[in-house]
């Protein structure tokens, strides 16, 4: 069971620096439901008895952030017409590396200082962290507004990650909560950047200049 | 009792998406309040009604918090009234509902004893307000909306991992992981430090982008700024005293833990920071919103200054919390109507609105002597009891900062506010046939008396709660 939970974190980090270097927002959204699908699948895998809240809330994630969201990305992407990335603040290639540097990193100073700590915790922090800070450089390096929510999206798969550690801490009722609050968001913000597709014909967040000192 | 303070205002929400009338659906805002307000004082005054579950119940600083949000929206709800019917060209279904859904899901979060929990309401009222920002549906809306969204996502987010790290502490420190804050205070002793300072940390950023402390303020001034005046009282004194009750939660943790010294330090710097960075923007601000945007800055600063003090100063940031709510709903409410009467936010046009609107002018000019902590008003009284705190405990740097980011803050705010007030109005400036009608002067008056009233008298059973509220804290 392990061999496999090692594979699928691996293949979340893969994809984090896929998505990061990748210019095609459609590539990207995929990218992230490939990720959503990896995290509905892990708490799964991780107990030897499933209880029927597990199962509820592998199948309550798997389908927002695998089928509904990427859906509602793909159709805000398909209302505003576009198709890709225009320079980046940091271009892909470079971005990727950023990514993969901090990745190695993450793992070697967690290997360094939390030697203490045992099972699946040891692969799960790391790789919670390393998501987040590739979802905050794509976050920070794109201008598209469709790309910083992209981002936004990975952040929070980091985080998720990393309430796998606390199954007991986090009630049915809450998680539920969260992955509405999820679903919500990308609800507003699909039509905050469609208005903003209106106002400023473009989806260039740096159009959005005229409040300042 | 609980469930009656979340689940109606969300009910009314629900409603106010099917009634078709644009006339008489803002009226659906006083009945939410209204009723709220009135369970809100049977709960005060039994407190067999105060728990509900150990989920959901109320200690002394959850229910100096609700008092205090309940009391801005039962004003502020008048207020929308008849704010919405000087705008009947657009529809408010979406405004109201927003308004309302907010109140229940603000409760929540106040009730929340599961640190989880508390987390998704306040996320939640993240993503109601913003609808409100984008009211007006202007470029400079969206604007302010975006960056609303997006910068006070991240920081939740931040929140939700830094809530992470605290249920790891926990584990790190051999204990169970829970997210129940009794739970939480016993294990406390035992919780892996290093977790726990990085936890606070995450937190103090997260909430700390929600409650508008500087550096992580920066969509404030927009989002205040392009608001409608009654959002803006809503969002300075609601959902800012909602992350700092998510705060002040942390805080009590990382006390218990036996770390509040370095708590202390972190909060008293970001006060500090934030008085600062307010102090500079506000000086030779025109923009009359976003010197109340920068204003919420600086108190903002005030209250997590006075929990990092400690003792008479964490009474006072206490006692704060409510003045700086009320305050602020004669500030921002009295700025909306002299924003409507000139249709421009900028002091080079808005001149004279003594002139123009005598009433609203007024309370512009004395809720900014109020926040300023101006005697005989209460933020006086706060304020003083930070001071006197500060100065008592022997923080002599960080009193003598916190005068005179208080002196600057004076002066600056005063030119503005005595640019908008003074004078007259601008010839090139059209005529408005705007005028102070009852919903919209009296809710700004109303604040501006409770927080003279208070100034004045504290009534025991207030002093009482705020006592009891600062030894809680103290575990």
């Amino acid at each position: 069971m392990n061999d496999i939970l090692n594979v699928l974190f691996v293949l979340i980090l893969t994809l984090n620096l896929f998505a990061l270097g990748n210019g095609r927002i459609l590539s990207i959204i995929r990218i992230v439901a490939a990720q959503g699908v990896i995290l509905g699948i892990i708490p799964l895998l991780m107990h030897s008895e499933l209880s029927i809240p597990e199962i509820i809330s592998s199948a309550a994630a798997i389908s927002l952030k695998a089928i509904i969201i990427p859906a509602m990305m793909t159709k805000a992407l398909r209302d505003v017409k576009i198709k890709r990335e225009v320079e980046p603040l940091v271009g892909l290639l470079p971005s990727t590396i950023i990514g993969a540097l901090a990745t190695a990193i993450t793992f070697l100073a967690f290997a360094r200082w939390n030697t203490a700590v045992e099972g699946h915790a040891s692969l799960i922090i790391p790789t919670s962290i390393s998501t987040v800070i590739a979802g905050f450089i794509l976050l920070t390096t794109r201008f598209k507004a469709l790309s910083q929510v992209l981002g936004y999206l990975v952040l929070e798969n980091g985080i998720y990650i990393f309430s796998l550690l606390l199954i007991e801490a986090i009630p049915l009722v809450v998680e539920m909560g969260m992955l509405l609050d999820l679903f919500v968001s990308v609800f507003v913000v699909s039509i905050i950047t469609n208005h903003i597709n209106r106002a400023f014909s473009s989806l260039d967040t740096r159009k959005l200049a005229t409040l300042k000192e | 009792m609980a469930l009656l303070l979340i689940l109606f205002p969300l009910g009314i929400a629900g409603l106010a998406l099917v009634i078709p009338s644009n006339r008489l659906r803002p009226w659906l805002l006083p009945v939410a309040a209204v009723l709220h307000t009135a369970v809100t004082l049977l709960v005060l005054q039994n407190p067999d009604r105060q728990t509900y579950n150990t989920w959901l119940m109320l200690d002394p600083v959850s229910t100096i918090i609700l008092i205090t949000v309940s009391g801005l929206f039962f004003l502020a709800s008048f207020y929308a009234v008849g704010y919405l019917h000087h705008r009947l060209e657009r529809s408010n279904r979406f405004f109201v509902a927003s308004l309302s859904a907010f109140l229940g899901l603000i409760s929540l979060a106040i009730w929340s004893h599961h640190l989880g929990l508390m987390w998704v309401a306040i996320e939640g009222t993240t993503l109601v307000t913003a609808p409100l920002i984008y009211f007006n549906k202007s470029k400079q809306s969206i604007e302010a909306t975006w960056k609303y969204l997006l910068v006070g996502s991240v920081g939740i987010a931040l929140a939700l991992l830094g809530t992470f790290f605290l249920a790891y502490s926990a584990i790190a420190g051999g204990k169970e992981a829970s997210l129940d804050l009794f739970t939480l205070l016993t294990t406390a002793p035992d919780m892996s430090k290093l977790w726990l300072k990085s936890a606070f940390i995450l937190l103090l950023v997260g909430y700390g982008t929600k409650m508008g402390l500087a550096p992580m303020h920066t969509w404030k001034p927009d989002a205040y700024g392009e608001a409608p005046g009654v959002v803006g009282a809503i969002l300075a004194g609601g959902v800012t005293s909602g992350a700092f009750l998510a705060l002040l939660r942390m805080y009590q943790i990382v006390s218990a833990a036996g770390e509040g010294a370095f708590a202390s330090r972190l909060l008293v710097f970001m006060g500090l920071f934030s008085m600062l960075t307010a102090a500079i923007f506000m000086i030779n601000q025109r923009d009359f919103k976003r010197t109340l945007a920068y204003s919420s800055v600086e108190h903002m600063g005030i209250l997590v200054l006075g929990v990092g003090i400690g003792g008479l100063a964490l009474w006072g940031a206490l006692f704060h919390v409510m003045m700086n709510a009320f305050t602020k709903g004669t500030l921002f409410l009295s700025a909306g109507n002299i924003h409507r009467a000139y249709k421009d936010k900028n002091t080079d046009a808005v001149q004279g609105a003594y002139r123009r609107l005598p009433l609203s002018a007024s309370l512009f000019l004395a809720g900014f002597l109020a926040i300023t902590g101006s005697p005989p008003f209460g933020p006086f009284i706060s304020e003083f009891s930070i001071l006197n705190g500060a100065f008592g405990s022997g923080h002599f740097v960080a009193g003598s900062l916190f005068l005179l980011f208080l002196l600057v803050v004076f002066i600056g705010m005063g030119i503005t506010v005595l640019k908008v007030v003074q004078g007259r109005v601008p010839p090139e400036v059209e005529h408005s046939e705007y005028r102070d009608s009852f919903l919209t002067a009296f809710p700004p008056l109303a604040f501006l008396l409770t927080v003279l009233i208070l100034g004045v008298y504290i009534p025991p059973f207030l002093r009482d709660l705020i006592t009891q509220a600062v030894s809680f804290l103290g575990n």
